[in-house]
């Protein structure tokens, strides 16, 4: 992946199966919202091989569209809806492809069930990610990718979003790729971590395989070690 | 079965918008400064024609009206693709689709509903205007077809103007093609190119039909050829119809694919920055 003569992505390569949960790590710049536009389908890349769902993203279809689910970092848009209205219309796009979550069943159990009838623009930071990541699996995706989802989280919501995320890998299947800055996060959530610095993975495995690989006593400093090594 | 999404959004954002004071107060402000206008100029003659003032003036006010549709229909546009509802209708699947045909519909449904509020009153303010059954087709076709002629290339304008700014400019060139349309002037006292100029847009043609539907057959005096033209009207609006909606996926398509989360988080730590 190039922008201009740059290279931002040159030797990442992973493949993840049904109900996986991968956490992507790294600093800033070093690629990840890149990786993960690539695999949405929201950016192309110059080079390399990508399947998605068996499908390259770049040529995906509705029906494989149907089957993405993609937590947005939202801002303001929607502002005039209200909650519930906004995730049952969103859940019906999914209707000609398979059974949208109901509603009512989606807002409980991401928290929000007491907002229902609220408008977004009057939502909290918090309340209004858990709303993105309730629309970003009204569909029932078979795989999910979030964009540090947990940014701007108070503990009780954190802790309440992992509970959602292992619940989706466990119970629904759902294969699930986030990134995150949260070492924490990574650790609790993910079956394996991929480390990634100035566009290459630099290292692949789980937390205590990445703790003894770089003989130390904590995955932040696993994780430290890492992309210092890679800085010198 | 696909599309219907599109169709309910449609209706879901012209419920909002007739249900929050703000877009409540822009409903009901044009139409009503324009019928204290007309209430004043009602007796008042216009010129040797022996037409009245405030006759000549309600088609004109509607068809201006019809025609700033394409110029809300870009604005909206501009704003959805800086907050992200666009980037959200392309991560769900036919979303841009439903995204336009919602878009059309809750803008055509309040431009009509603007309208009638204008247009009920007019009609009883104003005198010399008749509107037998034939009136009242003309004016309804001549409306929907002006409508899906209007309303796609303000979405294709949409797609093409990045920013806000970009959208306060588009309005002097809108102005100025309004100008030259023959609706507030009779397009036979314009010269030879600027008529010519004034033909090519749907805007004109819009106008022409709704004073061809309001007015007494006599005013078709000051129009070119001394006629209506409906077919005509019908021809060239049909052509804009066709390429707006042939080309506005498209050129939707393509804005959306530049559209991405990290775009979206650049805009907005850039917003915070200009408000702290």
């Amino acid at each position: 992946m190039r922008y201009g003569d740059t290279e931002v992505l040159h030797d990442v390569s992973f493949d993840a199966g049904a109900g996986e949960v991968i956490a992507l790590l790294g600093p800033n710049g070093a690629g990840k919202s890149t990786t993960i536009e690539i695999l949405e389908g929201f950016r192309l890349r110059s080079a390399g091989r990508v399947e998605v769902l068996g499908v390259d993203p770049a040529a995906g279809d509705e029906r494989w569209r149907s089957r993405v689910g993609i937590v947005l970092q939202s801002w303001r848009d929607h502002g005039n809806w209200r909650v519930r209205e906004l995730l049952h219309h969103l859940g019906s796009y999914y209707a000609p492809y398979a059974t949208p979550w109901p509603a009512d069943e989606l807002l409980d159990a991401v928290g929000l069930a007491a907002q229902a009838k609220q408008k977004i623009r009057t939502l909290s930071g918090g309340q209004r990610r858990r709303l993105d990541v309730a629309i970003g699996i009204v569909g029932r995706p078979d795989i999910l990718f979030l964009d540090e989802p947990t940014a701007g989280f108070d503990p009780e919501a954190r802790y309440e979003f992992h509970e959602l995320v292992r619940g989706l890998a466990v119970d629904q299947g759902t294969t699930i790729l986030l990134t995150t800055h949260d070492l924490d996060e990574a650790r609790k959530l993910a079956h394996r971590i991929l480390v990634l610095a100035a566009g290459r993975i630099i290292a692949s495995g789980t937390a205590s395989q990445l703790i003894a690989a770089a003989d130390v006593g904590s995955l932040e400093d696993a994780y430290l070690a890492l992309v210092r090594q890679e800085h010198r | 079965m696909r599309f219907r999404p599109g169709w309910q959004r449609g209706l879901i954002e012209l419920r909002q918008s007739f249900t929050n004071p703000a877009e409540l107060t822009s409903h009901f402000l044009w139409p009503v400064l324009m019928l204290i206008a007309l209430f004043f100029l009602r007796h008042r003659d216009f010129g040797s024609t022996g037409l009245l003032l405030g006759a000549l003036a309600l088609p004109s006010i509607l068809g201006m009206n019809a025609a700033m549709g394409m110029v809300s229909m870009s604005q909206l546009l501009t704003a959805d693709r800086a907050d992200g509802t666009l980037l959200r209708a392309k991560a769900i699947p036919n979303g841009m689709v439903c995204y336009l045909i919602g878009k059309l519909v809750s803008v055509a449904g309040g431009l009509l509903v603007d309208l009638a509020i204008l247009l009920i009153p007019g009609l009883i303010i104003v005198d010399g205007i008749a509107l037998g059954s034939a009136h009242w087709f003309t004016l309804v076709w001549v409306l929907l077809l002006g409508l899906v002629a209007t309303l796609p290339i303000g979405a294709v304008l949409g797609s093409l103007l990045t920013t806000a700014r970009s959208q306060g400019l588009i309005q002097l060139p809108m102005l100025a093609l309004i100008a030259i349309s023959g609706i507030f002037y009779p397009i036979t006292a314009l010269p030879g190119w600027l008529q010519f100029i004034g033909q090519l847009t749907p805007i004109y043609w819009m106008g022409l039909g709704m004073r061809s539907a309001l007015l007494p057959s006599d005013a078709v005096t000051v129009e070119l050829a001394n006629s209506w033209r409906h077919l005509e009207t019908a021809a060239v609006l049909g052509i804009w119809a066709v390429a707006g909606l042939l080309l506005a996926p498209a050129v939707l398509r393509r804005t959306a694919r530049h559209e991405s989360g990290s775009k979206l988080t650049d805009r907005r730590e850039q917003a915070l920055r200009r408000v702290t």
